[in-house]
């Protein structure tokens, strides 16, 4: 983690200092432990600030929409496949992006690792190798970071930026380990009769702040449809149907885009794990299309092409 | 069991302006019977069909939906049924995925020639939307709410 850190910050420097962008987005150290947050730096000075750890879990990608600037991103697997999906719906220009490329580790979950302390309230996190050193008042713990990586990051098959410009170190294996087609829909396992209250009780908690919303690269309509008043299809409520229409809706426009990048379920101050609802529609893509998003600047995204034979069965 | 026979469900069909609309106007005149539970709204192509219209009827209390369109290679505007296919596909499954009933949303292909199938389809959808009784999900219960403001 140091020496990618370290090189991140030298690849920003000299980007900066030669004039070649205008402003370098990474990230930097949160404001409490585990919450590393998305920085802007525009100068040598500032370049320092950056930094890579297993707590980096905002999607940077999601800052390149409508940003004039000429612009360097620290970009992992996840964050660039999502630059893939930009470039492929004409959102940003690839002239003006310098990617730089970190091979990822997979990120943690702070969840779990508050979970796993018993929610004490946590001064520092020390990294050391495959060891997360978590410190607190009259406490420290060592754990296993492997054990405590989001779920996406658990089955991430891309952990290698697919686009880059410049990497900071060696290529490390691109698939994380876990058997994404085991984990991907969970409630595919469940009898149909129970799915309709596992969906209610899931989303119960959603209070609607749309921070998963906004934490995601696809979404960046100038009218969201949660916004669209005449007519309205989504009621602004916390009411449960409103809830379920938005989440339905949220879910479907990823469909065929959505990178598992766990960036919207790592913003949820609820804790609601929205991922069900995308997993499902990437695994299903995936074996009827054959399509992984974010792979191919060239590739045409799945919903936007079709092909004569597209299973149809369930029509009339 | 005696509340579902009596039961007489309401489904939103929406129809291709250049088939399936058709095909209903030509089992009209053709005085084909058919059950009268269906509540048509008329659309350009199945390629203008949103995600958003099939939750918007189900919010509204509607108990089936049922998009229907032009057979594969007889989209007006060429493939516009093609691409709305991938979407039926995906949002079917995710429906289902959290728990609709298979036997409320349908889809078919019908062209403006083919009174008899409109007839036949019709009754088929409505038979399966009448045995699965009223729609449930994702109705908005406001009675409550309006109880507590008025007292
Ligand atoms: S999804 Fe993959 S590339 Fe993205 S943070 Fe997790 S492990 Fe890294
Ligand atoms: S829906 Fe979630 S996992 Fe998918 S790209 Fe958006 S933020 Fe990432
Ligand atoms: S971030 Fe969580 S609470 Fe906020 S709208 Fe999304 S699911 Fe609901």
């Amino acid at each position: 983690m140091q020496q990618r850190t370290e090189k991140i910050r030298e690849a920003a420097k000299r980007l900066l200092a030669e004039g070649a962008v205008d402003v370098v987005l990474g990230y930097r150290a949160g404001t409490v432990p585990m919450r590393e947050q998305p920085f802007a730096a525009r100068s040598v000075e500032e370049a320092d600030e950056l930094v890579w750890s297993s707590f980096c879990c905002n999607n940077l990608a999601n800052f390149l929409v409508r940003r004039d600037e000429k612009t360097a991103i620290v970009a992992q697997g996840c964050v660039s496949r999502n630059i893939v999906g930009l470039l492929q719906e004409n959102q940003i220009d690839r002239k003006r992006l310098k990617i730089i490329g970190v091979p990822c580790l997979g990120m943690v979950s702070r969840s779990k690792v508050l979970d796993k302390i018993g929610n004490k309230t946590v001064f520092a996190v020390e990294e050391q190798g495959e060891e997360l050193v978590v410190k607190g008042k009259g406490f420290e713990e060592r754990l296993n970071r492997k054990e405590l990586l989001r779920d996406n990051c658990f089955t991430c098959q891309h952990r290698n930026p697919v686009i880059s410009d410049e990497m900071v170190c060696e290529p490390v294996q691109d698939a994380a380990g876990g058997d994404i087609d085991k984990m991907a829909a969970p409630w595919e396992a469940l009898a149909p009769e129970e799915r309709w209250s596992t969906f209610k009780e899931a989303f119960a908690d959603c209070i609607r702040c749309y921070a998963c919303r906004d934490a995601c690269p696809l979404c960046y309509c100038h009218v969201c449809f949660v916004d669209e008043s005449k007519p309205q299809w989504c009621g602004k409520t916390q009411d449960e149907a409103d809830v379920q229409t938005f989440h339905i809706l949220r879910a479907f426009h990823c469909a065929g885009r959505c990178t598992d990048c766990g960036a919207c379920e790592s913003a949820c101050p609820m804790g609601i794990k929205m991922r069900v609802l995308t997993s499902k529609i990437e695994k299903d893509v995936r074996q009827m299309y054959g399509y992984t998003p974010g792979m191919d600047e060239k590739a045409t995204p799945t919903m936007s092409v079709y092909r004569p034979n597209d299973p149809q069965d369930f029509i009339k | 069991m005696s509340d579902k026979e009596q039961f007489e469900p309401r489904i939103a069909a929406f129809f291709c302006n250049w088939c399936t609309y058709g095909g209903a106007d030509l089992a009209g005149v053709s005085r084909l019977q058919y059950p009268p539970n269906i509540r048509v709204v008329r659309i350009p192509c199945t390629g203008r069909m949103s995600p958003k219209f099939i939750l918007q009827a189900f919010r509204q209390g509607a108990d089936g939906i049922w998009v229907s369109g032009c057979h594969p290679g007889d989209c007006h505007y060429i493939a516009g049924n093609m691409y709305a296919r991938r979407r039926f596909a995906v949002l079917k499954n995710l429906l289902e995925y959290v728990g609709l009933e298979p036997g409320r949303i349908h889809f078919s292909w019908i062209s403006s020639a083919e009174a008899t199938k409109f007839q036949e389809t019709v009754i088929e959808v409505t038979n399966a939307v009448r045995a699965l009784g009223p729609a449930k999900f994702m109705l908005k219960d406001i009675a409550p709410q309006a109880q507590r403001e008025v007292a």
